[in-house]
């Protein structure tokens, strides 16, 4: 999970966390918003469950955030971060790699939000 | 973007998936507008997940009595909007009861604060969800869902009751309008970044 990051630099964390908010970053890589890409089309899906399959059907054409597989495939959260645990040790999909750690907020994260949403 | 399958229920809404997502929690007692604003302000059609609290993580609860519930199931009504090609904000509403409390502090962390809607009809159900994100340490705005029946009230008075600190964002809006809600997001967005040098290192 640690490979290629193209991404921003992470540092999406509620204010909550600099307050005094508990830490639990390394068990849940899942968020909800936490997005969930394909990773290994040509992989062998073999071995994989329904539910599985019907998770890498839905993230074909792109990315999707587990709060809206969970929706789409009609699975409770809990549940669906199981399967997507086992998909990503499998090598199956990837995520944004953006699992909340503790750490200021970002300045720049919240200036592009209060930008972005004048803008609407 | 092309789809294999053209019966994909996401069809048209998937992300590049190295965007920058942030979430802000939509808070309040029930029908006080969370759905609307969510519905209101998501670019895509509102969606609803499910959470579910086990035994294990369950208080005991003694209120509501009942021992032998061994699950709680929290729905999660969430909406998306994009502010820019690479950056996306989930709008996530979650029941602000006490007894949720594990679940919802697990939805809000990492979310940039919190905009707490409050119904004048019914002021008192909004004091145990104010309690409630200011237990989860979440910033928050308040925001009055202005109903056509509702009582009307100055801000001061309404400031008073839920006892709100002097810095703390109130505004008045229309869940159904967005003009009137995106300014409610602004409100708290403003809000979060004014509490930022004081908070950062």
């Amino acid at each position: 999970m640690t490979a290629s990051r193209r991404v921003r630099g992470p540092g999406l964390v509620g204010l909550h966390v600099v307050t005094g908010g508990r830490s639990e970053p390394s068990r849940n890589h899942f968020d909800f918003v936490t997005t969930v890409r394909i990773s290994g089309p040509g992989l062998e899906r073999t071995g994989l469950s329904p539910e599985q399959r019907r998770v890498l059907e839905l993230c074909q054409p792109g990315a999707l955030t587990v709060a809206e597989i969970g929706a789409y495939l009609v699975l409770p959260l809990s549940v669906l971060r199981v399967l997507l645990a086992d998909l990503m040790e499998r090598g199956h999909i990837t995520t944004n790699g953006k699992f909340y750690a503790v750490q200021a907020a970002d300045r720049e994260v919240l200036e592009a939000v209060l930008e972005g949403l004048r803008k609407l | 973007m092309r789809g294999s399958a053209s019966s994909n229920p996401a069809e048209g809404t998937h992300l590049r998936g190295d965007e920058t997502i942030v979430k802000i929690m939509v808070a309040g007692a029930f029908s006080v507008g969370k759905t609307t604003l969510i519905g209101t302000m998501s670019e895509i059609r509102p969606l609803r997940t499910e959470e579910v609290m086990t035994a294990a993580s369950v208080p005991v609860d003694d209120l509501e009595g009942r021992p032998d519930k061994s699950a709680t199931t929290v729905a999660l009504d969430f909406g998306r909007l994009s502010l820019s090609p690479e950056l996306v904000l989930y709008l996530f509403g979650a029941p602000g009861q006490q007894r949720f409390f594990p679940i919802l502090r697990h939805l809000a962390h990492g979310a940039l604060g919190a905009l707490v809607l409050v119904d004048t009809r019914h002021l008192a159900q909004s004091y145990p969800v104010i309690g409630a994100v200011e237990e989860l340490g979440l910033a928050y705005a308040i925001a009055v869902n202005e109903f056509p029946d509702a009582p009307r009230h100055t801000p001061e008075e309404l400031r008073a009751a839920m006892d709100l600190s002097e810095q703390t964002p109130l505004v008045f809006f229309d869940a159904r309008d967005r003009p009137s809600s995106k300014n409610a997001l602004i409100s708290l967005a403003s809000y979060l970044l004014t509490l930022l040098p004081e908070r950062t290192r």
